[in-house]
C-alpha cells in the first residue's frame, strides 16, 4: 500500500466509537472497555506513522502505551471491584455521593 | 486495487463492526468478546504495517491478558445481570449529543489527517521490526522509559492488591 492514510482514518473512526461508548454507556465496565478501544486506536495511528517515517520510535511508543494500559486496567478493575463491594452497583449514575 | 488494500478493507470493516457491536451490546460479556475481535483485527493491521512483533504483543497482552482480566471481573461483578442500562439516562440529551460530538470528531480528524498526513513524506522503505531490532531499540535509546515502566507496573501491581484486599 502506498499510503498510510486509510489506517489513520480507521484509527480516527475507532477512537470516535470509543468516545461515544464513554459518553453513552452507564456501566463502569463498559466505559472502561471503551477507553481501551480508544487507547488501541491511538496505538494504530502510532504504528501507521512509524510505517510512514520508516522508524521504530512509533512502535516503541505503542509498546509503552500497552504497558501503561495493562497497569491502568489492573488498578481500574480493582477500583470497580471495590466500588461494587461497597455499593452493589457498577452504574456510574449510582455513584453520585461526591457531588456538592 | 492491491491485495494489501483489499485485506485492509476487510479487516478494517471487521474492526469497525466489532467496535460498533461492542457499543450497542446489552451484555457486558458479549461486549468484551466483541472487543477481543476488534483487538484481533487491529493485530492483523499491525502485520500489514510491518509491525509483526507488536501484532503478537497485541494478541498476547491485549486480547489475551487484559481481556481475560476484564472477563474475570465481569463474571465476578455479575455486570451481565446487574448492568442493565437504565432506559432513560439521567441527562436526556446526552445520547444524541454524544453521537453528534463523535461525528464532529471524526470529521475533524479526517480533515487533519488527509490534509496533513498526505503532505508528509511518502512511506519509507520498511525497516526491520523483528524482536531483535525492537529489543535493541528498547534497551538502547529507550532505556530510561523502559526502567520507568517497570516501576509503573510494580506500583499498579501493589495498587491492585491493596485496593481489592478485604478489610477485616
Amino acid at each position: 500500500m502506498d499510503t498510510v492514510t486509510p489506517f489513520v482514518l480507521l484509527s480516527a473512526i475507532l477512537f470516535a466509537l470509543g468516545l461515544t461508548g464513554v459518553l453513552v454507556r452507564r456501566n463502569a465496565l463498559m466505559i472502561f472497555m471503551s477507553i481501551e478501544l480508544m487507547l488501541n486506536s491511538a496505538n494504530l495511528a502510532f504504528v501507521a506513522f512509524a510505517r510512514q517515517w520508516g522508524r521504530l520510535d512509533g512502535q516503541m511508543f505503542v509498546f509503552f502505551i500497552m504497558t501503561v494500559a495493562a497497569a491502568e486496567v489492573a488498578v481500574g478493575l480493582a477500583l470497580i471491584v471495590t466500588i461494587f463491594r461497597a455499593r452493589r452497583s457498577t452504574n456510574v449514575d449510582d455513584l453520585a455521593q461526591l457531588k456538592g | 486495487m492491491s491485495a494489501d488494500f483489499l485485506l485492509f478493507l476487510i479487516v478494517g470493516f471487521v474492526a469497525i463492526a466489532a467496535a460498533t457491536a461492542m457499543l450497542f451490546s446489552r451484555s457486558a460479556l458479549y461486549a468484551a468478546l466483541f472487543l477481543i475481535t476488534n483487538f484481533g483485527a487491529v493485530a492483523v493491521l499491525y502485520l500489514l504495517l510491518n509491525a509483526p512483533f507488536l501484532a503478537m504483543v497485541q494478541i498476547s497482552v491485549y486480547a489475551g491478558a487484559i481481556m481475560v482480566r476484564f472477563l474475570f471481573v465481569i463474571m465476578l461483578v455479575g455486570a451481565e445481570r446487574r448492568g442493565r442500562e437504565p432506559e432513560a439516562p439521567t441527562l436526556r440529551w446526552q445520547r444524541p449529543l454524544a453521537i453528534v460530538l463523535a461525528i464532529v470528531l471524526v470529521v475533524q480528524a479526517a480533515y487533519v489527517f488527509i490534509t496533513r498526513a498526505a503532505a508528509g513524506p511518502a512511506p519509507a522503505e520498511t525497516v526491520d521490526a523483528g524482536p531483535l531490532s525492537i529489543g535493541k531499540t528498547l534497551i538502547g535509546s529507550y532505556l530510561l522509559p523502559f526502567e520507568v515502566i517497570a516501576i509503573v507496573l510494580l506500583a499498579a501491581m501493589v495498587g491492585a492488591v491493596v485496593l481489592t484486599r478485604e478489610r477485616s
